[in-house]
Formats: structure tokens, C-alpha cells, sequence
């Protein structure tokens, strides 16, 4: 990406790279926040959109979730090792709870 | 071996503890931290999405919901998520002055958010949706008042931070301090973001 900075400092390898500057920021603020009107949209529409409706909503929320934790919060520059703390919590929470919903019956409603 | 402590002294002098690995000890607790956080929330979600058909007919999230005062409640915290970058971004620069105005700035927007929040459980609260009224209010309220309590947190926080950085009161890496603060500040931010999709948008 163009707007990729080399800002290294000596503070080590868990914050050598910062990413993006600051117009690179302010650009992903813009698409999250096109992101969030297209999801308004979506849900004044959803008779139009039919079974394209829940499918397409859970993506544009994975692509703004994913743009925050990638970009904002720097796990794109980060150590892997960063990303390995967190995903392990993510990963357990989405196995976990999808496991307890279903056990409830709640995907068959 | 030697090679391990020669990299872990060169940390010594920016005031943080690193790892042997060369990573900061408080990033990788922070991480860990949001890890635990996820299974909080996840909780709190399913919860909320299990009992969110448990109501009266006439006081469900289709009735109670007002999706542009949410829209634009949601924009209000999407755009502190930036001010905070920003704010991490003037950090790394060692800009002190526009670290507070970012920092500073991120707090108002939070509050605004948190008062935003306050508007909506009182409107409710007068159309009759009290946190006993149904399984559905209490799995409501209880998930978007932890996100809420969340936000109240960072804005504390955020706060004394601006304090600590204006009489220069910062112990370690200020840097690092600003970065830790932003990982919390963001990852409330993308709480929301799942929220507000699978609460507000997704119909009952």
C-alpha cells in the first residue's frame, strides 16, 4: 500500500513499524464509516435483498471488524505473536459460544 | 543466550519490560487481555441473541429501536477510533501537544457516545422497557451497559493520561502508554461494531 510509512524507531520489533500515516488513517476512518452507512441501508432494504440480507450484513460487519483490528490496532505490522494471543481468545469465543447457541436450538429457529 | 540479554538491555533504558523474544511484556499482556475480553462479550452476545425473541408484543427490538439515532451514535465512536490512531500516531512522534488534543479529543467523542447511550436507556426505560420487563430487556441492557461501563473506563483513562503526559508523570515508554491505551480504546470500538450489526440492524 502507497500509503505505508517506514517509521522505525528502537523500541524493538512489537512496535518497529506503525503502518499507515496519518492520511492513510484517515482514509480507512472514511471507508469504515462508508461501510457502517451501507449497513443502515441494507437494513431499511432487506425485503429487496431476501436471503442476500443476513449474508451480506455479517461481511460488511467482518470486513469493518477486521479493517479496526488489521490497520487501527496494528496487528498487520505487529509480531504474529500479538495476533496469536488474541485469535486464540476470538477463536475460543466464536467455538465456545457457537457450540452453546446450538446446543439450545437457537440456529434451527 | 548472550545474544537474548544483550537485546533485552537495549530495551532497559525506554523504561518498558521486554520479553526475551524482544516484544513488550505490557503489549503482550494488553493482547491477552483483549483475548479474555472476547469471551466476555461473546457471552453476553449469545446471551442477548438467544432471549431477544423473549418479549411482549408490542415492546420487542422492532419496536423500540431507533436505528438513525443508533447510526449516528456508532459513527461518533467509529470516529474516535481515528482520533485515536492519530493520537498513537503523534505519540510515536514524540509530539506531545497533539498526542492531547487527539487523546483529549477521543474522550469528548467517547463521552458523546456514553451520553448518546444514556438517551436511549431513558427513552426506553419511559416507553416501558425496564431491565426486569422481559428476557430480552435484561439480555439488552446488561450486554450494551458492559459495553457501555467499557467505554466510561477508557474515557477515565484517557484522561488521566492526557493529565499524566501534561506533568510529565508518564513511567516507561510514553509511547508504548499511548499504544496500550489505544489497543483498549479500539477494541471497545470493535465490540460495537458487532453489536450494532448483530443487535440494532439484524431484525428479531
Amino acid at each position: 500500500m502507497s500509503t505505508v510509512t517506514e517509521q522505525h524507531n528502537t523500541h524493538g520489533d512489537d512496535h518497529a513499524d506503525h503502518g499507515l500515516t496519518d492520511l492513510g488513517y484517515i482514509k480507512i476512518a472514511i471507508f469504515l464509516a462508508v461501510i457502517t452507512a451501507v449497513e443502515v441501508v441494507f437494513s431499511y432494504t432487506q425485503d429487496q435483498l431476501g436471503a442476500a440480507f443476513l449474508p451480506g450484513l455479517l461481511i460488511l460487519m467482518a470486513v469493518k471488524f477486521f479493517m479496526v483490528l488489521l490497520y487501527f490496532m496494528h496487528l498487520k505490522f505487529d509480531s504474529k505473536l500479538f495476533s496469536l494471543m488474541f485469535y486464540i481468545g476470538l477463536v475460543l469465543a466464536v467455538g465456545c459460544y457457537a457450540v452453546f447457541l446450538a446446543t439450545l436450538h437457537f440456529f434451527q429457529s | 543466550m548472550a545474544d537474548t540479554a544483550v537485546h533485552a538491555d537495549e530495551h532497559v533504558d525506554h523504561g518498558g519490560h521486554y520479553s526475551s523474544t524482544g516484544l513488550s511484556n505490557n503489549k503482550l499482556a494488553m493482547w491477552m487481555f483483549l483475548g479474555s475480553e472476547c469471551l466476555l462479550f461473546g457471552g453476553l452476545i449469545s446471551t442477548y441473541m438467544l432471549y431477544r425473541g423473549r418479549h411482549s408484543e408490542n415492546l420487542g427490538p422492532d419496536q423500540v429501536w431507533d436505528i438513525p439515532f443508533t447510526s449516528a451514535s456508532s459513527f461518533v465512536l467509529l470516529m474516535s477510533s481515528l482520533t485515536m490512531v492519530l493520537a498513537v500516531s503523534s505519540a510515536v512522534r514524540d509530539d506531545d501537544r497533539n498526542t492531547k488534543v487527539w487523546l483529549s479529543v477521543t474522550a469528548l467523542l467517547g463521552a458523546l457516545f456514553v451520553a448518546g447511550q444514556v438517551y436511549e436507556f431513558t427513552t426506553f426505560y419511559r416507553e416501558g422497557l425496564g431491565f426486569t420487563t422481559s428476557l430480552f430487556s435484561s439480555s439488552f441492557y446488561t450486554l450494551t451497559g458492559f459495553h457501555g461501563v467499557h467505554v466510561s473506563v477508557g474515557i477515565i483513562m484517557l484522561m488521566s493520561l492526557v493529565g499524566m503526559i501534561s506533568k510529565n508523570k508518564v513511567v516507561g515508554d510514553k509511547k508504548e502508554t499511548v499504544e496500550l491505551f489505544g489497543l483498549y480504546w479500539h477494541f471497545v470500538d470493535v465490540v460495537w461494531i458487532l453489536i450494532f450489526t448483530l443487535v440494532y440492524l439484524i431484525p428479531a
